[in-house]
């Protein structure tokens, strides 16, 4: 069922739609790019976390484009309008990124990247240290701790699990579609990721994310993506990387533990940071410190990006 | 070879290339084959598998060969695990017998299917050492636009990146170890020996042996 029907209007509180949007191809694959502010003004890229999208910005980008920069997120592959890729993988995330960079400006860039977002803009930053200006990570560190530690045949039952199921996702990813609901329906599926969000946001998030098919609402997120998954990757790499950056960076975490958040703690980040590297740490606020703090992040991230002229 | 057996991973069309049918009824399981990084499937029994018994197949990794080549890249070893799995989803429970970067592929997919993979023969081949126990540097690759034969060039970049820490490679190996019906379920007959390789031949329930014994051992059933 793809038949869609007529979109129906929600708003919210200081949400702003896209003023622009266009499409940038990444070695042919369709990366939709949505843009806030005067085209003129000088660049902000902004990055999304893993099954967000661009459009999770439409109050915080505007804050941002009024004070005087062009704000430019763009969803990742199989998110949000982005083409549906047969691969995903973190470095081609990464690509995709210097695709929409190099379709903005050749010039550094200044970044905000949130969660997994500022995860792929510090890979950036190391990759590219002369496209990235200043670099703004909210709920994006790496944390220096290791896993919880699990006896070897508890892991071993553990992996058994994990690797069938998503083999079994992936043999049935061909036909696998999202589960299609009412508007309210997909705004509460989505509390349980989003716990500290209010209903009437996500129930926007719906209206912008989701998609309105004959039989109900569905994210449009590519139906193949699966939360969770594994492979050989270690914090500790990134995290041994951090301290090399040389570009002003400022680290915002959320300090109350959530299902989508990264755990990290100030104190055992702050040893990694680089020269002049600088956390903010928010009590009583969870993973989307962005969009639970909208207006202090703002001004904070406005301050430390300067003046854009 | 005959026209191959178009499999269906998410959105890719893969193809399975029958190699040889089995020498009579009774020969029992089949022999898959995985091919090194930018190889494809032999059109030809290779030299060294004419004593295997059964049909032998041959996976073409996305791609490589007759198989899809995706937009924009994004290889990821896990993602061929997954593509070997739509093969056995095909031909049923089965050896498979790696190459290089196949080799590779073979343990992963012996530790997420141990009931399916009735032993892993680990051989040498491009690709095997992938980018090393750590990553280096990132760095972000571009490759040629126009190319659109394949191998996918994204493919030969990207999969002599990927890091292959030894302790994630013997994590699937006691996977396989503990939970196949084989005994002695990995064969290492690879010379080469990258780090994931070295770590796992030190597992015990890994044997390193000929190609000629490893087929024997495993054609010989549970």
């Amino acid at each position: 069922m793809t038949e869609l029907v007529e979109e129906e209007r929600v708003t919210f509180p200081g949400a702003v739609p896209p003023h622009r949007t266009r499409t940038v191809s990444s070695d042919g694959l369709g990366i939709a790019v949505h843009e806030w502010g005067d085209e003129g003004a000088p660049p902000v890229m902004v990055a999304h976390g893993g099954f967000d999208f661009a459009r999770t910005f439409d109050v915080f980008a505007p804050l941002i484009a009024a004070g005087g920069w062009r704000v430019v997120a763009w969803d990742h592959r199989g998110h949000g309008d982005s083409e549906h890729a047969h691969l995903s993988s973190w470095d081609a995330d990464v690509r995709d990124a210097m695709a929409v960079f190099d379709s903005t400006g050749p010039g550094p860039l200044a970044v905000i990247g949130h969660s997994k977002g500022g995860a792929l803009m510090l890979q950036l930053a190391e990759s590219c240290p002369h496209r990235i200006s200043r670099l703004v990570n909210i709920d994006g560190m790496p944390s220096p701790r290791p896993h919880p530690d699990v006896a070897d045949h508890q892991r071993t039952r553990l992996m058994a699990s994990e690797l069938s199921g998503w083999l079994d996702s992936r043999r049935t990813a061909a036909s696998a579609q999202r589960k299609p609901g009412t508007l309210d329906e997909l705004a509460q599926r989505r509390a349980r990721m989003n716990p500290r969000l209010s209903h009437e946001w996500l129930r926007y998030l719906v209206s912008v994310g989701a998609r309105h098919d004959v039989d109900g609402w569905r994210w449009k997120i590519d139906p193949t993506m699966r939360m969770g998954g594994f492979g050989p990757w270690r914090n500790s790499w990134s995290l041994e990387r951090l301290s090399g950056l040389a570009m002003p960076m400022i680290g915002l975490l959320g300090l109350i533990p959530e299902q989508m958040g990264w755990g990290t703690e100030p104190d055992e980040l702050a040893p990694y940071l680089p020269p002049g590297g600088r956390l903010v740490a928010y009590e009583d606020t969870g993973h989307f410190v962005h969009i639970e703090r909208t207006a202090e992040v703002a001004e904070l991230v406005l301050d430390f990006l300067g003046s854009p002229r | 070879m005959t026209s191959p057996v178009r499999l269906t991973h998410a959105r890719a069309s893969l193809a399975l290339h029958t190699i040889r049918s089995a020498t009579d009824a009774r020969a029992g399981h089949p022999l898959l084959l995985l091919h090194g990084l930018g190889e494809r499937t032999p059109a030809t029994l290779p030299l060294g598998y004419e004593t295997w018994p059964g049909a032998v197949y041959g996976l073409d990794f996305m791609g490589h060969g007759d198989s899809t080549i995706p937009l924009g890249g994004g290889y990821t070893c896990e993602l061929l695990m997954a593509d070997a799995d739509a093969a056995l989803a095909h031909v049923g429970p089965a050896t498979i017998a790696g190459r290089g970067l196949g080799a590779y592929v073979a343990l992963l997919i012996a530790g997420g299917r141990p009931d399916l993979v009735l032993g892993a023969i680990l051989l040498d081949g491009p690709g095997l050492a992938g980018g090393g126990p750590v990553p280096g540097s990132p760095s972000v690759i571009a490759v040629n636009p126009a190319h659109g034969a394949p191998p996918d060039p994204f493919a030969l970049a990207e999969l002599t990146r990927d890091p292959r820490p030894p302790d994630y490679a013997t994590n699937f190996a006691r996977q396989v170890t503990h939970l196949s019906p084989v005994a002695d379920p990995i064969a290492v007959c690879a010379v080469g020996r990258p780090p994931w390789l070295e770590a796992v031949v030190a597992e015990p329930g890994v044997v390193v042996s000929s190609l000629a014994e490893a087929l024997e051992t495993y054609a010989a059933g549970v």
